[in-house]
């Protein structure tokens, strides 16, 4: 059984073929095996394929056609046209989102350099798709070979020693003496629900019993100092 | 690529319609198969002169397996260059590269059970100068095969470059080793049978390689 992910098929040929009850093996088969546009039409026929995708194939084989011969407007009007597919067939193949639209242009490259390939009694959305498949493949392989030389390490930051000699520390001591300054002008109820829960670390449970307030309150509290203490440290709104 | 020095889809489409020339479509690839089978056959009546056509019948009559391996290499050249012109056409089956596989298999079991057939006698030795011959005529042979490949493959564009180079490669040796049976009608000794396939494998991966440095795409 060829899974529906190995197919050579766009993706409206195959939501369309699954959604009329068909197999994938006969949509594969439609794609892989008809020539002529009069084959084409009986497998559409035959395996319930919507003719609004076969009329949409048969002009964009046109436009190629035509693109083939040299005319500009057919071509601009084809590749803009493959877009979306091309998007939509990446999306599907799970290609990363960073890398997509990179991929997209690898693709439309392609297109334009393979364009003497395409035989015009053949599916366009075939050609198209195979290209993708290759390119997202591509994508992921320098992708993997990019991160196989990068080293993820969260403690990086704690366990290196700076020797840029640069004394400047990440939070300086002015800072400090914002944030603290900050903090006692705010509400007494926030500032101990801050102090804490945020400075102190103490649970919400620990901090109701010796404070007598209720878990909620002391949650309220919180909230609304962090919110204040944002307002005060950063009086314009920058985030 | 994209980011914020590189090209927007829009611009990029613009690029390619302004880069537009017309282009002549690939050719069918049963008729470049064909072409290029015909190449092989020309050198073949090339090398007519040369062949001893009552010892070459004489050895084919007395060992089927001759005839077996000389299919084999012959059924080999014949779907390794169909699967060389298909895989230059990306929407045709990537799985094309298989279709030599059966050839291929009874290329090497024939050649085997001459070895084995031959006996003891086959790990006799062999002059220096007759392994070289066998060595130079199959990689002699494959270099202008390979290239004419590739002059009827300039309008292809494959996905799987080295593949594609590879399998061509493939066909372009298994032809030459077809044509060395001509010339040289003999049992498949181990020694003989290994600088075969030596010489095969080095025209493979020499296509493979080459269509890494030079290739496009």
């Amino acid at each position: 059984m060829i899974r529906v992910t190995d197919m050579n098929l766009d993706l409206p040929i195959v939501a369309l073929t699954l959604a009329n009850g068909r197999t994938a093996d006969r949509a594969v088969l439609w794609a892989s095996a008809t020539r002529g546009s009069g084959e084409v039409m009986d497998a559409v026929t035959n395996t319930g394929i919507s003719r609004e995708a076969e009329a949409e194939d048969l002009r964009l084989r046109a436009l190629m056609r035509s693109a083939q011969d040299g005319d500009r407007v057919a071509y601009e009007d084809l590749l803009k046209a493959c877009l979306p597919r091309i998007r939509r067939r990446l999306q599907r193949r799970g290609v990363d989102p960073d890398l997509v639209d990179d991929t997209i242009q690898d693709v439309l490259l392609t297109i334009h350099r393979a364009r003497q390939t395409y035989d015009p009694s053949r599916p366009f959305a075939v050609w198209l798709a195979m290209i993708t498949d290759r390119r997202a493949i591509d994508a992921a392989r320098r992708h993997h070979r990019h991160a196989m030389h990068e080293v993820s390490s969260p403690d990086a930051y704690e366990t290196h020693v700076d020797d840029s000699g640069d004394p400047q520390p990440f939070v300086t001591t002015n800072a400090i003496d914002r944030i603290r300054g900050s903090i006692a002008e705010l509400p007494a109820a926030q500032r101990d629900a801050v102090e804490r829960l945020s400075l102190r670390q103490q649970s919400l449970t620990e901090a109701s019993q010796e404070t007598g307030r209720s878990v909620g309150s002391l949650k309220v509290n919180l909230h609304r100092g962090l919110k204040a203490l944002r307002a005060l440290l950063n009086p314009e709104g920058r985030s | 690529m994209i980011g914020a020095s590189g090209p927007s889809h829009e611009e990029m489409i613009g690029r390619l319609v302004g880069d537009l020339r017309p282009v002549r479509r690939t050719r069918p690839p049963l008729v470049d198969t064909l072409l290029w089978t015909s190449a092989v056959a020309a050198f073949a009546l090339v090398l007519t002169p040369r062949v001893n056509f009552d010892a070459l019948a004489a050895r084919l009559t007395a060992a089927p397996d001759m005839w077996l391996a000389l299919a084999g290499s012959l059924v080999t050249m014949v779907l390794a260059t169909i699967a060389a012109f298909m895989l230059g056409l990306p929407d045709r089956d990537p799985r094309w590269a298989l279709a030599p596989l059966p050839g291929l298999a009874l290329w090497l079991g024939a050649s085997g059970l001459g070895c084995l057939r031959a006996g003891l006698e086959a790990f006799g030795p062999i002059p220096t100068h007759e392994i070289i011959d066998c060595f130079a005529f199959i990689v002699g042979f494959s270099v202008p095969l390979s290239g004419l490949m590739l002059l009827l493959r300039r309008r292809a564009y494959s996905l799987r470059p080295t593949l594609n180079a590879a399998i061509a490669g493939l066909a372009a040796s298994a032809a030459a080793a077809s044509l060395l049976t001509l010339v040289h009608p003999f049992d498949a000794t181990v020694l003989d049978l290994g600088v075969h396939f030596i010489a095969v494998g080095v025209v493979v991966v020499s296509n493979g390689i080459a269509s890494r440095r030079f290739g496009g795409a």
